[in-house]
């Protein structure tokens, strides 16, 4: 076992974790964050996105103890208490959520974008979400809220897929 | 094949300095450890069954990543695909790296996954071996108390097999300052846009040359049609002896063709990746040509 120091969402935790946890088992099974989905444990799917250190990372494929020391934010954690970000009302929106698996993973990869590019095209929008895979939407919604979100005005919808 | 959910038990441990990555490497069962984006999937599979795993990422040097006029890139072999990606001096002076880094898999993967992971990993596909095979570089193992230095024509020996001897570890890759002018241009046939593994990874590296008869010396990388990543060396003497024009580029993507021994399995059939080489090729040739004589046509 390994003793752990993580800031979750802004708040310290400390945790005993076995060598072969993953983040993702953390979150889920020891801290009850099931924000954030296993969808295949092979970093292909993008349904467990958290931000490491503001960075996107499949949380499937990183150690627990790897967190040691590091700040973690999950979905739970972009809202404002009760006040949605202005990324998920977006998503509600623009009915960028069907079934809602991939939709955690796709705001947190959504978020690290805007943080990095604000203005984000059209490119950019797809290029962070490439990784998270969406079997309900065809993805035009959701890169249609990420770029409302943004602020920007253009909209792309009747583009097409997305990929 | 449905992976139970998480890892199989081992022990973690983080090796602070070379020292004691190799006194870890001696228990039986270890293996090392950067990004884990092929180890982790390799174990759910049970296809390797670590006992102890040491985490390298953080030896001093295994991130760091610095450029000099001279002496060209040091890239610590735990920098990750997005340092190499976002990298001012990556993008001016080994713009085919930033290409075949970026092309690995997804931008969540590519925060994770390291350039030392994806060359020791020693997959046929591995997306960055090309390019560092077309820019010469050089591998640097780590010995107890003593460095090799080993050339990346000759470092992946087979399918996971490396020219690493036992006590050593990868602890940078070297790539010389590129030949004056060069272009150099990585283009990767996958099933999407989500970087897939690679069916045909092909690289290209050209710059002008006095010396040769063409005036011009291009040097290409196969990736994924073979056992191991390789040169075509009949294709580079084509391209040296000839004036570039669109029969040369057809001449030189035959000869890479030709080296080209891929095995049909499920991402693609033999012929058609053969096929596929010759295609990339003269298109990589192309784009390399436009921009290293523009306007000269071909």
């Amino acid at each position: 076992m390994h003793t752990i120091t993580v800031t979750i969402n802004g708040a310290a935790e400390y945790l005993a974790v076995r060598s072969n946890m993953t983040l993702l088992q953390m979150l889920r099974e020891e801290l009850g964050l099931t924000g954030t989905k296993n969808g295949c444990e092979a970093g292909e799917c993008g349904a467990c996105t958290v931000l490491l250190d503001g960075e996107p990372v499949n949380a499937c494929m990183v150690l627990a103890v790897e967190s040691d020391g590091h700040q973690v934010i999950t979905v739970e954690g972009l809202a404002e208490g009760d006040e949605l970000a202005p990324l998920q009302e977006s998503f509600i929106e623009l009915n960028a959520v069907q079934c809602g698996f991939c939709t955690p993973g796709m705001l947190t990869s959504a978020h690290a974008l805007l943080q990095r590019h604000p203005k984000p095209t059209e490119d950019e929008i797809e290029e962070a979400v490439l990784g998270n895979l969406c079997r309900c939407t065809g993805y035009v919604r959701i890169v249609d809220a990420i770029r409302d979100a943004a602020g920007s005005s253009a909209s792309a919808s009747g583009k097409g897929g997305a990929r | 094949m449905l992976a139970r959910p998480g890892l199989p038990s081992f022990e973690y441990v983080q090796a602070a300095n070379a020292a004691e990555v190799h006194s870890l490497m001696q228990q039986s069962g270890a293996r090392l450890m950067m990004g884990g984006t092929d180890l982790f999937p390799q174990m759910r599979e049970g296809v390797c069954e670590p006992e102890t795993i040491v985490d390298v990422k953080h030896v001093p040097g295994m991130r760091d990543l610095s450029y000099d006029e001279r002496l060209g890139l040091n890239i610590g072999a735990a920098v990750t695909m997005n340092q190499l990606v976002r990298h001012r001096d990556v993008q001016a002076h080994y713009p085919i790296l930033a290409q075949a880094a970026h092309s690995v898999a997804s931008y969540q993967l590519r925060n994770r996954a390291t350039i030392g992971g994806n060359v020791c990993n020693a997959s046929p596909c591995a997306d960055t071996s090309p390019a560092v095979m077309v820019l010469e570089g050089v591998m640097v193992l780590q010995a107890k108390g003593a460095e090799r230095n080993a050339p990346a024509a000759d470092f992946v020996t087979g399918p996971g097999q490396t020219a690493i001897e036992p006590g050593e570890f990868l602890a940078a890759i070297r790539l010389p300052a590129p030949p004056a002018g060069a272009v150099g241009r990585y283009l990767k046939l996958g099933r999407s846009r989500l970087g897939d593994l690679s069916i045909v990874g092909v690289a290209v590296l050209g710059y002008p040359d006095p010396a040769a008869a063409s005036g011009y010396r291009f040097r290409i990388a196969l990736g994924s049609v073979a056992p191991i990543p390789l040169r075509a060396p009949a294709a580079e003497e084509i391209l040296a002896a000839n004036t570039p024009s669109e029969e040369t580029f057809a001449a030189a993507a035959e000869e890479a063709m030709g080296v080209a021994t891929p095995i049909t399995d499920v991402r693609a059939g033999a012929t058609y990746q053969k096929m596929m080489v010759r295609a990339l090729t003269i298109r990589a040739l192309r784009d390399v040509w436009a921009e290293l004589a523009p306007g000269k046509g071909a």
